[in-house]
């Protein structure tokens, strides 16, 4: 188990040093983008004294690095700042976004891996049927297809022919639970199709390569059927692979999907970033990636941890 | 069947769009033996019912919206500022200009000086009585030396704000300007209400609708303002105006119910979406329109006969049917559209002419002419297939415009005003003075082709000190006559404001065209009918 910590604490301070880094290559992506947060604002209506009045209302006639080293100085001790665009507290700003985010993630996540981990091991067990094969085409083909395609496909036999779901995902705070589920299901289901098929085929494929071993060998003669086989023998060796693949999609989940946000109008992180590079409001950006870049972070630490925890080889190294 | 009927019941089951529909009728001659009431938009002008809740959809509005009047930036804001904010003055649907707030306005001694007298007993929505000293104070923010509004290069004219008792204002300029009034009908310049001077609470006005929640980016929520001053304006109980920057997801929204009104109805689907049975589509001609001004101080674009060349090698009419699939009207090389005042309705309407293009250009001492045309969608969607299209019409006249695509970024900052020649947009001006002195004086910030015109300029500040009407009249003709044969841009097309609604949404016989949603006014002027 001390190892396991060790490596936890190894990885979380190299995560922070990550984040700095991370804090640092977007700042200086956004100062050399063209245009600044007063010009982004007044867009075609800029004039020069207006541009230079504003900049000094939104602080940005300092020099750069005084103003990175403000930012960074407040983030050190939780102050995110205020929004360039609107001055809302960057708190309240992401907030709820992010929650929003979260739940989309994890409800597409709750429909798409256990999904995923279904069909995989079943075309393992009925490798080169014509269900495997079929299960193949299908979810390579909705996983080849743009988000925006899927989605409209989706909103237009579901919602606009069918009427049974809203094609608006717009949820706002204090929505029912049971509200919020039918509202974003259809979103949902679009994040499933596109990330079911790389989750089911590393579950297919790991296990497949499993079952070639000596030791499946021996348990297919002492009798055992092949269901059993594939989830006692082989299921457990295969964790780390899928885990891994099953996390980065769980990580694009979150941080991947402005596409489906702007289609189904959902209020979440994506919609926020893009809005905010756009007119340089460079707090909120800083904020909305750190927030992505943690979640990589985690997630892959995540993911990591389990593959240690399921193989004994790692846990206990000699 | 005869033509006539055939084409009738082709417009019935929508197979033919209203307006393919009057160029049939016209081209067969029967236009003027229809009934009316058959070619008008709202076939049933229908009594105004109270009540219900109205869900509208517009694509502008972003995450970084503040309700800072003098930060305001998104159509959401305007749009929203409209709603819950009275100016002092308003346009109607007709065009023309009335008291809102304030009861009446007159000149002092010349248009350098006006009087505005308040509505007596108007409040602000929390109780407020509303006084001289809140609409100083409103106005006062935007012209400070550190402001940083839209509005301020026309706040700055003032040179001092007045108050005589507690509902009279007197407004000094610094030159005479006849539509002044006009100016102070902008949304940006709604009366928030102030202490000691200054004003501190954006969220209230004085609007027939009461802001109850505002989301940037997302949507605003408003209710019915019992207390407004025009008792009888103001039909629904509520609205909500939500952004929906995708037009699909826009189209799904009305198509599914989840909204009662969208707009900015993409030209090329319009009348697809008119084929619902149960949805309505409205187009409204507007002010807004689409330009490729060309910098007149740099050669060879100073020499008014390559300009003349270049304006006439597009064929407008084209460029409608492709472009905008007919939701719009040509331009004439000048600004100002039918629905301003004194639009000139005796100027003869350009057309393609590449014989003619290619007389300029001999003038101008050419046989042939390159020319690189800086284009970005980012401008408005089209704006590069619109260069194209013109690069392909252009070839007759002997003139090769190249399109060079740029990013997004910077556009206003890096290629606008610094390119000899890119294309520009216009969401127009409710006044000739406003719009010409915005785009075309010689003086201004924003003067897109750097054109200098002393005629022009001339009557541009003689117009705005004369008080006749006949006689500003002719100037604006004039000024029009002048943008259109001498000026650096050509303004090929007018672009029509596309709504489309639920047939449960009540619209007035009449609808403004100064900017998209009756003027950005539907909420307290549209109803539903159940």
């Amino acid at each position: 188990m001390s190892n396991i910590l060790r490596i936890l604490f190894q990885r979380l301070a190299l995560g922070l040093f990550t984040l700095f880094i991370v804090s640092l290559i977007i700042f200086m992506g956004i100062t050399l983008l063209p245009g600044d947060a007063a010009e982004a604002m007044l867009g075609q209506s800029a004039t020069p004294d207006t541009v230079a009045a504003l900049r000094v209302q939104l602080g940005l006639d300092l020099p750069p690095h005084t103003r990175y080293f403000n930012w960074l100085l407040g983030a050190l001790q939780g102050d995110f700042g205020t929004s360039v665009g609107s001055g809302q507290q960057i708190s309240s700003l992401i907030g709820t976004r992010f929650a929003n985010t979260l739940f989309l993630a994890i409800f597409a996540a709750t429909i798409a891996v256990p999904l995923a981990l279904i069909l995989g091991i079943l075309a393992a067990l009925y490798r080169s049927s014509v269900y495997d094969r079929v299960v193949n085409v299908v979810t390579l083909a909705s996983i080849s297809m743009p988000e925006f395609f899927i989605s409209y496909i989706l909103i237009l036999f579901v919602s606009v022919k069918a009427g049974w779901l809203p094609s608006l995902a717009n949820v706002q705070t204090g929505v029912p639970f049971l509200v919020r589920l039918e509202m974003t299901l259809l979103p949902a289901l679009a994040l499933t199709l596109m990330s079911v098929a790389h989750m089911m085929r590393m579950t297919r494929a790991s296990i497949i390569n499993l079952l070639a071993n000596p030791y499946i060998e021996m348990a297919t003669l002492k009798g055992i059927k092949k269901a059993r086989i594939i989830t006692h023998h082989a299921l457990p060796n295969a964790w780390a692979p899928i885990v891994n693949v099953i996390v980065l999609n769980l990580a694009y989940l979150i941080v991947g999907v402005v596409v489906v946000e702007v289609v189904f109008v959902y209020p979440g992180l994506g919609q926020l970033l893009v809005d905010s590079v756009q007119r340089r409001d460079l707090p909120v950006v800083q904020a909305a990636c750190l927030i992505f870049a943690a979640t990589y972070i985690l997630l892959n630490l995540f993911a990591d941890i389990i593959s240690i925890v399921t193989n004994p080889r790692l846990l206990n190294p000699k | 069947m005869k033509p006539t009927d055939k084409l009738l019941s082709r417009l019935n089951n929508a197979e033919v769009s209203r307006r393919d529909f009057l160029k049939k009728a016209s081209a067969l001659g029967i236009a003027g033996a229809l009934p009316g009431a058959l070619l008008s938009t709202n076939a049933v002008a229908a009594k105004p019912k109270r009540g219900g809740h109205l869900r509208i959809a517009l694509a502008g509005g972003s995450t970084g919206d503040s309700l800072d009047p003098t930060r305001l930036t998104s159509p959401h804001i305007n749009f929203l500022y409209y709603t819950t904010h009275a100016q002092l003055t308003e346009v109607l649907p007709n065009g023309e200009l009335s008291p809102y707030l304030a009861e009446s306005y007159e000149y002092g001694k010349d248009a350098s000086e006006w009087i505005f007298k308040l509505r007596k007993g108007a409040e602000f929505h929390n109780g407020k009585t509303i006084t001289a000293d809140d609409v100083i104070a409103s106005l006062d923010r935007h012209r400070g030396e550190d402001s940083a509004s839209q509005m301020k290069s026309f706040m700055q004219e003032i040179i001092s704000l007045k108050k005589d008792g507690d509902s009279t204002v007197i407004i000094k300029l610094q030159n005479p300007n006849v539509d002044f009034p006009t100016i102070l009908s902008a949304p940006t310049l709604g009366i928030l209400p102030s202490t000691n001077g200054k004003v501190e609470d954006f969220t209230v006005g004085s609007g027939a609708y009461m802001l109850e929640k505002f989301e940037p980016g997302q949507r605003s929520l408003v209710k019915r303002n019992p207390n407004f001053f025009f008792p009888d304006r103001g039909y629904v109980d509520s609205a909500e105006i939500l952004t929906i920057a995708d037009s699909t997801a826009r189209q799904n929204a009305l198509v599914t119910g989840a909204v009662d009104v969208i707009g900015d109805v993409p030209a090329a689907t319009a009348d697809l979406l008119a084929r619902n049975a149960k949805i309505k589509v409205l187009d409204v001609t507007g002010m807004m329109h689409d330009t490729f001004p060309m910098l007149t101080n740099q050669a060879p674009l100073d020499n008014n006969h390559v300009r003349m060349a270049l304006k006439l090698s597009i064929d407008r009419e084209e460029v409608l049917e492709k472009i905008l699939s007919g939701h719009g009207m040509v331009g004439n090389d000048h600004p100002i559209s039918p629905v301003n005042r004194f639009f000139n309705t005796e100027l003869e309407q350009r057309v393609y002419d590449p014989e003619k293009a290619k007389w300029h250009l001999k003038q101008a001492g050419l046989s042939k002419l390159k020319i690189k045309l800086s284009v970005s969608d980012s401008v408005y969607a089209g704006a590069v297939d619109t260069a194209v299209l013109y690069s392909e019409q252009a070839k007759k006249s002997g003139i090769e415009i190249t399109p060079n695509r740029v990013p997004a970024d910077g556009y206003w900052k890096d290629v606008w005003l610094k390119h000899p020649w890119c294309v520009s947009n216009w969401s127009g001006r409710p006044t000739e003075d406003w719009m010409f002195t915005q785009a075309y004086a010689a003086t201004s910030n924003w003067n897109e082709t750097l054109w200098k015109n002393d005629r022009f300029n001339e009557l541009l500040v003689a117009a705005r000190a004369e008080l006749e009407d006949s006689k500003r009249r002719d100037m604006y003709y004039e000024m029009q006559r002048l943008v259109r044969d001498d000026g650096g841009s050509v303004v090929h097309l007018f672009a029509n404001h596309i709504t489309a609604y639920n047939e449960n949404v009540g619209v007035p016989s009449k609808v403004a065209g100064n900017w998209e949603f009756d003027g950005f006014k539907m909420v307290e002027r549209w109803w539903l009918n159940s």
